[in-house]
């Protein structure tokens, strides 16, 4: 168990390393920081003060050193495209991120579970078969299209939703939340369903992939062969070996998750940090970009750390000795 | 247990055939658009603001000639989505063969020797996958546009994006090569091999690489599919092709800002194509994953 | 004989088909009759395809589809099974038949503990509750003798040995009281010495509960250990059916005698075993030419050695993250030393995990030893090894179905090592090798255009040995060349094996768990435990007065067709 523990840190150590290091030669070198910063026409001693200012001078190790130090406190640099503290953007733009990737998980994985154990049970049937064919066409189809045909079909023809815009929030404080208005759901709505499909099917196709595993296992036939009932064995021993699997490739896939948050704020001109994202590559604005790069390599780290936690109370060959 | 293997040819469902179709149409005209479109949309003597925003021959209003409508500058959509889709299936390609290539050199290597080889190609591929292509693609295009500029990246924008999207697709070949060769060096004809007194590299190429091929296979169509809708969303994002070369990505953007105006075909043609395509790619693949290996599961 | 009782089991004219995909009807089971008593414990057995199992799962109701009892009748406990479906009314399988299968470790389910697997089954079946099923549990572990019983119900399956797992999954068979037992190679997966106690458990809890015991096998040892009756399968058919004592020490049928002849027996030593002869002029022609070719001097079994190891010690270390840190360290092979000599064959023998695979992969160059000595052929071996030194030696492995590269014809897999070993001047000669090669072993010309996949694991393991052949070795090593292998097909390949040592002048390294296999085939023999060699002799001295009580305990525990006669007088159930 120390082991594990220990070589996950190491990972999540190395991770950690590997992304500021990225984000540090970024920063550092990609374009002309200085050039980039100061106003046009510039005389060559004012270029030359402000590399002072911003420590350039100084040898790479020790600006390396900085650089950590200042992320280690939260400064993540000056967004060249709005002038303002990444961090602040970053902050700002969080809650609404957060809580369309939420509505998106509970989303998938409450229709992606129950749909992946049908066509599991069944792998043969109509329904199953049904399944398959609408998993695949989901697959084969980008989010942004998606979030296109949703717009086109119920903002621009029904007129039913709104097409953009997070609708109005509520503010508590730390926190703007889109969940207590009637225009904010009415927003969260047609992006969470764009964000939630690509996952929704990714989890169907595990769970039926794993539970067809599961179900052809020695265990399973042994407990037909001791006669019980059809439902003990797939509601509760069934289940419970598929589930475990799932548990970490779902969490895993939150870097997915995030990633198709991008696409789909962009779509909707949802103001997530993915929106952010895009502005940035397209400016390019390096510091928010690098800034982005350490928050999801955080994530990844963090989230593997909480599965990998969870998996040690779930799975008891790694709970106990041998 | 005597295995009873039977080993006819068996024809491959009707679904799978017909996608098989559908891509070999695909394919040979994107090879033939020069001469199968009907104008070619880079030379701006060949289409005129006269024939712009026509809806397509279905609907009223439509005109012949123009079998999916123009778009804004009067541009048959034919020709524009033909040009589109063979930049979009060629950057797609390039980015699979490139990945492929580095991730099965990497993975066989690192499976075979092992120790400080396998350690290192692992965890480096462990910190990539943990980054979703399409933001580390995103992080390139857009290291690229800060380092070179915007018209250099404009003019090498399919080698950026091929570059940007093999950059992390490579992990799953080599993972899986890694997999599949440790799998395959536990088997006792690579030990009588090694025992035999064969070299190294030969027992690489000559028996366990022919062994992981399929499994390669099977990862580089899925993974094609994947190429070509990461490259979309890359154009889509504006981070990807340009619009004076665009790619069906690109043409989705661009038709975005019309959705409103009510000229919807201009999205939506090139969407349709996208999705038949990476479909058909997406449903031939399957295929050989369940008929190879059916316990490869690819993202 | 009247009975008063009924039958626990009666199966009549049993016929089981699976119609395959294409059209064909395959015929699993073909007229079987089967009659088992309250207390008997019958076997059946067979090799593989002969449908033993099949009989288990189709009176379970275990029948995968598309297989379906096509006709026939199977009673137990005088009520009929529906064919239709496999059940009866009021027999419920777990309540009235228990089952045993083959694998501890994936019988029982990795997430739940012994106990909420044993209460399972009577809180379905029996109307008690969870405190009575509690108790219950105790007792069964109790009865199937588990050590600390208490707390072993809160274990989870990967806590328990092999041993343990096993009585459990035996417990849970007993849980609900059942008038039948189906065990389908029940210790198959074991250790030697655990399985004699799973053999002596199941034969007292037949005679304590009177449960009747179909006892699915391949094994005649095992047969012989513990069985009252016995029925002898072949594709599909019943070959004959009687009282164990009879069948095994007479058997009528041919096919029968010759499944008895096949089988080494643990008390003497043939020259071969006693199995007719597939020697073609074919074969002995080409058997010729290996002679011819073979450049082996075998200068009387009592020459020089050819392989000499001293002191040698293999040592798996587990790294930390620290390099040059080792956290803990495994001694798989202590200091073992002995020689094989030219043109013998020298037996190393012990259960799973004394290291006797280990010291063949290490001489073989698969695994680097620790410390310690080989000499062959004048050099010393170490894991790096010059071509002419790697060409004289090598290995037959135990797997036969992945010996062979499933992408390679048959031919070029055996040509391959004699070309790189530039063994004939062209492929074409090359070739002709491997044909020859290949009638040697007993095998068609015709073979070596076919891949791996067209063939049996008999057949699979010839080829392997064939290839072996190919750079002309001086020492072969077997590691457990038969274990995976049928008893008929076994006794070939042993056959095979011995002719080829005489024709190419090969001294050999046989690896095998099987006591009785080693003494047909062995001239000197090693016994190893936990990575030392605790005795070293000569095959009749060892086998009949062993100096060291491992050795007399593993022959004491070693099933074996002899067994049969020496066990005691017991009450006729018949």
């Amino acid at each position: 168990m120390i082991k594990i523990v220990s070589a996950r840190l190491l990972q999540a150590v190395l991770v950690m390393v590997a992304v500021t290091a990225v984000a540090f030669v970024m920063f550092r070198f990609v374009g002309d920081p200085v050039s980039m910063m100061v106003r046009e026409g510039a005389s060559q001693a004012e270029k030359d003060a402000l590399r002072v200012a911003l420590g350039l001078d100084k040898s790479l190790a020790v600006q390396f050193g900085e650089f950590v130090w200042r992320v280690l406190h939260g400064n993540l640099g000056t967004s060249l495209r709005y002038q303002q503290p990444v961090t602040e953007l970053l902050i700002a733009r969080l809650p609404a991120t957060l809580e369309l990737v939420i509505v998106a998980t509970i989303l998938s994985l409450a229709l992606g579970i129950p749909l992946g154990i049908i066509s599991a049970l069944k792998p043969n049937g109509i329904l199953s078969r049904l399944i398959q064919s609408v998993t695949l066409i989901g697959v084969s189809m980008p989010t942004f299209v998606t979030g296109l045909l949703l717009i086109l079909v119920f903002a621009v023809n029904l007129r039913w939703l709104p097409s953009s815009g997070r609708g109005d929030v509520v503010d508590l404080g730390f926190w703007q939340t889109g969940f207590l208005t009637a225009s904010g759901l009415k927003s969260l709505i047609l992006p969470s369903i764009t964000l939630a499909l690509f996952q929704l099917t990714l989890i169907m196709r595990l769970v039926r992939s794993e539970m067809i595993d599961v179900l052809s296992s020695d265990y399973i036939r042994f407990a037909f062969a001791r006669g019980l009932s059809r439902r003990h064995i797939y509601g509760r021993l069934a289940l419970r070996n598929t589930l475990m699997p799932v548990i970490t490739v779902t969490g895993l896939q939150i870097g997915q998750l995030i990633a198709f948050a991008i696409v789909t704020e962009t779509v909707f001109q949802w103001p997530g940090m993915g929106l952010l994202f895009t502005n940035a590559v397209g400016f390019p604005d390096i510091p928010v970009l690098a800034a982005y790069l350490l928050f999801v390599g955080l994530m990844f780290v963090l989230i593997n750390m909480i599965v990998d936690v969870l998996y040690t109370f779930v799975d008891p060959r790694l709970r106990t000795k041998q | 247990m005597t295995s009873r293997v039977f080993h006819r040819i068996q024809l491959p469902p009707v679904s799978v055939m017909i996608a098989g179709i559908v891509l070999v149409v695909i394919l040979l005209l994107a090879i033939f658009t020069p001469l199968i479109a009907p104008i070619d949309p880079r030379n701006v003597s060949s289409y005129s603001l006269v024939d712009m925003e026509i809806p397509p021959v279905f609907m009223d209003g439509g005109d012949p000639r123009f079998l999916l409508g123009t778009d804004n500058q009067g541009r048959d959509l034919v020709s524009v989505i033909l040009f589109g889709l063979r930049i979009s299936i060629l950057i797609g390609v390039g980015a699979v063969l490139l990945a492929a290539s580095i991730g099965v050199a990497l993975g066989s290597i690192a499976g075979y020797f092992g120790g400080i080889i396998d350690t290192v190609v692992m965890r480096v591929a462990d910190v990539l996958v943990s980054f979703p292509t399409i933001l580390v693609a995103l992080l390139v295009s857009g290291i690229a546009r800060a380092q070179l500029g915007p018209e250099t990246v404009s003019t090498w924008a399919p080698v950026i994006l091929i570059l940007a999207i093999a950059v992390n697709e490579w992990v799953q070949y080599a993972r899986t090569v890694r997999g599949s060769s440790m799998v395959e060096i536990s088997r006792d004809y690579v030990r009588a091999a090694k025992v035999i007194g064969l070299p190294s590299g030969r027992i690489i190429l000559r028996h366990i690489l022919p062994n992981v091929m399929s499994s390669v296979m099977v990862i580089a169509t899925l993974n094609l599919a994947g190429a070509i809708l990461t490259e979309a969303t890359l154009s889509f994002l504006g981070a990807g092709m340009p619009a004076t070369y665009p790619s069906l990505g690109t043409l989705i953007r661009i038709g975005n800002e019309f959705l409103f105006s009510g000229l919807w075909w201009i999205a939506v043609m090139p969407a349709a194509v996208l999705v038949v395509l990476v479909l058909a790619v997406n449903v031939v693949g399957d295929y050989l994953r369940d008929r190879f290996n059916p316990k490869l599961m690819t993202n | 004989m009247e009975n008063a009782t009924p039958p626990v089991l009666d199966i009549r004219n049993l016929r089981v088909e699976y119609p395959l995909a294409n059209g064909t009807l395959l015929v699993a089971v073909n007229d079987v009759d089967l009659t088992i008593q309250p207390g008997e414990i019958h076997a059946l057995v067979g090799e593989s395809g002969a449908g033993k199992t099949t009989v288990g799962n189709a009176l379970m109701g275990l029948l995968q589809a598309p297989g379906r009892i096509a006709s026939g009748s199977i009673t137990i406990d005088g009520k009929p099974i529906d064919i239709r479906t496999g059940r009866t009314a009021g027999i419920v399988p777990g309540r009235d038949v228990g089952a045993i299968f083959q694998d501890p470790m994936t019988s029982l389910n990795p997430l739940f503990t012994v106990e909420s697997q044993l209460c399972e089954g009577m809180l379905t079946h029996l109307k008690i509750g969870r405190r009575e099923a509690r108790a219950r549990a105790l007792e069964l572990m109790k009865a199937v003798s588990i050590p600390e019983p208490e707390r072993r119900l809160g274990s989870y399956p990967h806590q328990l040995s092999g041993g343990q797992r096993q009585r459990v999954v035996i417990a849970t068979a007993l849980a609900c009281g059942p008038r039948l037992i189906v065990a389908d190679e029940p210790t198959t997966a074991l250790d030697v010495s655990v399985q004699a106690q799973i053999l002596k458990l199941i034969r007292d809890l037949a005679d304590e509960r009177r449960v009747g015991v179909l006892l699915v096998t391949h094994n005649m040892g095992v047969v012989a250990e513990i069985a009252d009756r016995v029925t002898i399968m072949q594709n599909g058919c019943l070959v004959e059916s009687g009282l164990a004592r009879d069948v095994l020490t007479a058997p009528k049928a041919p096919y029968a005698r010759t499944l008895i002849a096949a089988v080494p027996p643990i008390d003497t030593r043939l020259e071969r075993l006693p199995i007719p002869s597939e020697a073609t002029r074919a074969t002995l022609d080409a058997r010729e030419a290996v002679r011819a070719k073979n450049t082996n001097t075998v200068a009387g079994r009592n020459g020089e050695a050819a392989l000499t190891v001293r002191d040698l010690c293999v040592e798996y270390g587990q790294s930390s993250f620290m390099p040059g840190r080792k956290t803990s360290v495994f001694k798989a092979v202590k200091n073992v030393s002995f020689e094989v000599r030219r043109g013998e064959i020298f037996g190393l023998v012990g259960e799973s995990g004394c290291g006797k695979t280990t010291v063949a992969n290490t001489i073989a160059g698969l695994v680097k030893q620790s410390s310690g000595t080989i000499d062959f052929q004048g050099t010393s071996l170490a894991a790096r090894r010059e071509k002419s030194v790697r060409q004289s030696l090598q290995m037959v492995f135990q797997d036969p179905y992945s010996a062979l590269n499933p992408r390679l014809r048959i031919n070029a897999a055996i040509a391959e090592p004699i070309l790189f070993y530039r063994l004939a001047s062209n492929s074409a000669e090359a070739r002709l090798d491997a044909e020859t090669l290949l009638e040697a072993v007993g095998l068609p010309i015709e073979a070596g255009a076919r891949f791996a996949h067209a063939f049996s694991g008999g057949q699979r393991q010839r080829i392997a040995i064939a290839r072996s052949l190919g750079p002309r070795p001086s020492l072969l090593i077997c590691d457990e060349p038969t274990s995976a292998l049928d008893v008929s097909v076994q006794a070939q390949i042993l056959n095979l094996l011995k002719d080829l040592r005489d024709l190419a002048g090969l001294s050999m390294l046989f690896i095998s768990h099987d006591l009785a296999v080693i003494r047909q085939m062995c001239d000197r023999v090693a016994v190893m435990k936990a990575g030392e060699i605790v005795e070293l002799a000569d095959t009749e001295t060892l086998f009949s007065a062993p100096a060291h009580d491992y050795t007399s305990e593993l022959l004491r525990l070693a099933p074996s067709l002899d067994r049969i006669l020496s066990r005691e007088g017991r009450k006729a159930t018949v």
